[in-house]
């Protein structure tokens, strides 16, 4: 890949980053088939971004606020928006707004920290630390951006680049993940994991053995 | 979690359906008739001369909420249409397996395995409740010779046989039609099915509910982001919803016809409910189509079992679930695609 000129179709949203760490399913759920379900959870979400979705400035106690700001790389083919970045002195500061409690999450530990890379190339000034604001305990949580999560932003993004480019749909997990997933009704898991099931029902459309009110044994 | 959510029929000759924050108004001679918030709706169905304010059909179409016209006798007219989804790999593959003869024969064949084994539970049932012994007798031999059929469809690959075979069980079934009627049989005869018009009551009480059930499958497809014109079983025809006639055909028996027999069973529907046109045409009366309507608005509430999904859904749900199940196929993450066989 020469540097600075990734083709238009590679450029990957911030976005996805988090999506793909958190299922790869979900990512080309929502990055190539373009599924939008709305449950609890993104509701929530999108409530809490309708509050800073606005882009503008202000200043508050001093520090310059920046909403709305969209971010890219050439070098790295990324583009987003950053929900907030704040100015301490001339050091962006990004802050990702997120609904649920105080959880460390690595997902969203990656989706700053891309957007912490965006801005080093953008403004050209180091940016070694964000916050995920977490909504439902209106707590901040400090993200160190160190070397290895730097690298794992990377390799993450070549991945989702793969897996974009190769437009395929990755096998559903059907696991702990899926019950909380926004997607559960479009991606249908279990349906789609349980091969067998699906060709036994088939052949229950074909069967003419019972009639109703007998029981098979 | 995908909701059933309302649809809103307006039925006032002379309404006027509009915004007002968020929630719609409809009004007519200046009065409110109703206000509902536009979370709460999955579309809008307006019947003859029903006026839509240009911001609740901008609103609609940009959520993907459908607003839909039909004429005074309840026939389709017009859709509003928001821009095209996004999905194209999935309408990619959904012309492609168009092309494919042998893709096209297998989704065609479980459809219509779906329709005849619901066609046989309809008739099974009203078998088993007959009191008179050669009544239900002829209804079991209709449940037998479908089997037959079924039999011979199991077999098929030929998307031409699997359309006769299609038409073969369609006959037979309506053949034995009038036999699940209960109530005021003379006036409630079939006699075949008529669709271009109607000329008897059961034949316009089923084509409006063919109706219904056609929007319903036609926004399902949407909703997933399927094209509702390139189907399957259906032949492709300029203007002709294919894959949502698809979707309604194992739908028909469990939930239009079993509707309509209970309809008229129950004496919920009469021969009053009905008007005749000159000519012969026949078709519901407006008092007629409302009761129609609220009985089917009810009956979409009612939870049945998915064995796909190995859990009760809301009847108004299925043509949703269904036409998911077909895009998974269709993306390759399910080898088959499955009817929903009511039980």
């Amino acid at each position: 890949m020469v540097t600075g000129a990734v083709p238009d179709e590679y450029w990957v949203p911030i976005s996805a980053l988090q999506h793909y760490s958190y299922c790869p399913r979900q990512c080309a759920l929502i990055h190539l088939e373009q599924t939008f379900d709305e449950n609890l959870y993104t509701l929530r979400g999108r409530a809490v971004h309708e509050r800073v979705d606005v882009p503008g400035v202000a200043v508050e106690a001093g520090v310059r606020i920046e909403r709305g700001l969209v971010l890219w790389s050439d070098r790295l083919g990324l583009v987003g928006k950053a929900d907030v970045v704040e100015f301490h002195g001339e050091v962006p500061y990004p802050v990702e707004y997120k609904h649920g409690s105080r959880r460390a999450s690595e997902h969203d530990d990656l989706q700053l920290c891309a957007q912490a890379l965006c801005l080093e190339e953008m403004l050209g000034v180091p940016v070694p630390r964000g916050a995920i604001y977490h909504h439902s305990s209106r707590h901040r949580r400090e993200v160190v951006f160190t070397p290895e999560l730097r690298e794992r932003v990377t390799v993450v993004l070549q991945e989702v680049r793969a897996l974009l480019s190769a437009r395929l749909l990755p096998p559903a997990v059907n696991d702990t993940r899926c019950p909380r997933c926004s997607l559960i009704d479009s991606c249908l898991p279990r349906p789609v994991q349980d091969r067998r099931r699906i060709e036994d029902l088939l052949q229950e459309v074909f069967n003419t053995g019972l009639e109703e009110g007998e029981t098979s044994a | 979690m995908l909701e059933l959510l309302n649809t809103l029929y307006v039925t006032t000759p002379g309404a006027y359906v509009r915004l007002d924050h968020e929630t719609v108004r409809v009004e007519a001679d200046g009065a409110k008739l109703l206000q509902v918030p536009v979370l709460h709706l999955r579309g809008i169905v307006c019947f003859g001369n029903v006026m839509v304010s240009p911001a609740v059909m901008q609103r609609f179409a940009q959520d993907r909420r459908s607003v839909v016209f039909l004429d005074d006798r309840g026939r389709f007219a017009a859709r509003v249409q928001g821009p095209t989804a996004g999905n194209v790999l999935l309408r990619w593959e959904q012309y492609e397996a168009a092309r494919s003869l042998a893709r096209s024969a297998a989704i065609a064949r479980a459809i219509v395995g779906g329709k005849i084994q619901n066609a046989r539970f309809l008739l099974q049932r009203a078998a088993r409740e007959t009191p008179d012994s050669a009544e239900s007798k002829t209804l079991r031999d209709c449940v037998a010779d479908l089997a037959g059929i079924l039999e011979r469809l199991k077999a098929a690959s030929e998307i031409n046989v699997i359309r006769g075979l299609e038409g073969e069980a369609a006959r037979r079934y309506f053949g034995s039609w009038d036999l699940m009627i209960k109530r005021d049989r003379q006036a409630f005869a079939l006699q075949g099915r008529q669709r271009r018009p109607p000329t008897n009551p059961m034949n316009a009480l089923l084509s409006f509910l063919y109706t219904l059930l056609t929007g319903e499958c036609i926004a399902a497809a949407e909703g997933v982001g399927l094209d509702p014109q390139i189907g399957y079983l259906h032949e492709l025809r300029p203007g002709r919803p294919a894959l949502a006639l698809d979707l309604v055909e194992e739908l028909r028996p469990s939930v239009a016809d079993r509707l309509a027999i209970a309809l008229i069973n129950l004496r919920q529907a009469t021969s009053d409910d009905f008007v005749t046109r000159p000519g012969g045409a026949i078709h519901l009366s407006d008092a007629g189509r409302k009761k129609v309507i609220v009985a089917y608005e009810r009956r979409k509430q009612e939870q049945v079992y998915h064995p796909v999904l190995d859990r009760k859904v809301p009847i108004g749900l299925i043509p949703h679930v269904q036409a998911r199940l077909l895009a998974r196929h269709l993306r390759g993450d399910l080898d088959h695609y499955v009817p929903w066989l009511y039980r």
